[in-house]
């Protein structure tokens, strides 16, 4: 197989990992200097984003390539150029009408959301047949039993005595079991991305120039 | 004007969606669910450039100052210059001659392999905090890091090795205790919200007045 020297796009890349990785030494300039360029990147990028695929085609070109017709975007546009009037003093209360009617509005979203997309389909998941051979039944029960207690784990409207308290106790133990879970997939998730980057820095740019120096 | 006009626009937008969603009728679903979607992405936009106006701010501010780390925010503000220029005036993509423009190109080797590497550091620390949760002995510690260690095992061919059941057993935990626990807490968290929203609704809370 024929390997390609790294191209600048790779060095630039392999330099500003290995300086990320200095910081596993200790926190030093080099890794100060990438993490800057990464914030700065990061808001440029997002900026770039909004643009592309928010402003441009969902307001800039419907309202000014076909007014006639797109005339109601004038008022999400103004809605958020009041927003910056926050940085005028003696105007910036008006900003808390664009917060308001964008806050309203997913309030009033999320109530819908939370009530029909998830409070009403997790309790249906919950209410399992208790009859349907022995294995089925007890992992079943184990459902039941873990949504419960956990929901009287997290009920603060009273204090945890007399039989709420191991109840409450063992919705604890399906909490760390769970949280168990989440920890490993996100150790997985890291681990994953840490081979990514490494086999990145040895294929992709120690490899090729090792064979480009030497000869292969 | 400063208190009563957010209070009503709140509780006006607020009641929208409801209404869409009790009488779905096709004006009411256009103008009330489709269009006011699409003007809340634009003033959600224009409200996340709101903050980075904030970052610049910020950062301009220290480099005025010449407070201790000053150079670091030059970095940020150059960097975020660039590629916000880019991502305004440039065009992204491929070229037809195969290049990539900058945007793109910054995206790609920049911050794409930054982000990786950022969250790949975690690994390391996660790792730390695993030896931490190991010397912790009590019943909570040691659940959570058997429910971790099985997971993780069940999912990877070595799992299968060590014993052939706990692949199996992987999936059982996700599948029974893992999906109640995280059950109860989407039931408990969602009735939380719900009940925020109704007291934003009708005006008892009013997060959008700051601290006015």
């Amino acid at each position: 197989m024929e390997l390609q020297l790294p191209g600048i796009g790779e060095w630039v890349a392999a330099f500003l990992t290995l300086c990320a990785f200095s910081f596993l030494y200790k926190d030093n300039i080099l890794y100060r200097f990438a993490e800057s360029v990464f914030v700065g990147v990061s808001f440029g990028y997002y900026i770039g984003l909004a643009k592309i695929n928010t402003l441009e085609p969902n307001l800039f070109r419907p309202l000014f390539g076909n007014f006639g017709e797109q005339w109601s975007l004038i008022v999400p546009f103004l809605l958020g150029v009041i927003l910056y009037l926050r940085y005028i003093p003696k105007l910036a209360w008006v900003s808390n009408w664009s917060l308001a009617v964008y806050i309203g509005y997913y309030i009033g979203v999320n109530l819908l959301q939370r009530l029909q997309g998830e409070i009403l389909p997790q309790a249906k998941g919950t209410m399992l047949p208790l009859n349907v051979g022995l294995w089925p039944t007890l992992c079943n029960l184990v459902v039941i039993i873990g949504v419960v207690t956990v929901l009287i784990y997290f009920f603060f409207s009273s204090p945890h005595k007399g039989v709420l308290k191991p109840t409450a106790r063992i919705g604890i133990y399906f909490l760390m079991i769970s949280f168990g879970a989440s920890f490993g997939y996100t150790v997985m998730g890291r681990v994953s991305l840490l081979i990514g980057r490494l086999t990145f820095l040895v294929n992709d740019w120690a490899r090729p120039l090792v064979h480009g120096a030497f000869g292969g | 004007m400063k208190r009563q006009v957010p209070i009503m626009l709140a509780i006006t937008a607020s009641f929208l969606p409801v209404i869409a969603f009790f009488f779905p009728n096709a004006w009411i679903n256009e103008w009330f669910n489709r269009k006011l979607d699409e003007w809340m992405v634009i003033i959600a936009s224009f409200a996340f450039l709101l903050g980075i106006v904030s970052m610049v701010q910020v950062n301009l501010h220290k480099v005025r100052r010449r407070q201790k780390g000053w150079i670091f925010s030059v970095i940020i503000l150059v960097s975020f210059a660039i590629m916000a220029s880019c991502g305004l005036f440039g065009a992204q993509g491929e070229r037809e001659n195969g290049t990539l423009y900058p945007f793109t190109w910054i995206f790609q080797f920049i911050y794409a392999p930054m982000q990786a590497t950022m969250f790949s550091l975690l690994a390391f620390y996660v790792a730390s905090a695993s030896y931490r949760a190991f010397r912790v002995k009590n019943m909570e510690a040691s659940l959570l890091l058997i429910g971790a260690l099985i997971i993780m095992f069940g999912r990877i061919p070595f799992g299968a090795l060590i014993h052939p059941v706990v692949p199996d057993l992987a999936e059982w935990i996700m599948r029974f205790p893992n999906a109640a626990a995280q059950r109860g807490i989407i039931i408990g968290a969602a009735l939380g919200a719900a009940s925020m929203s109704i007291r934003v609704m009708v005006g008892i809370e009013r997060p959008y007045l700051g601290k006015s």
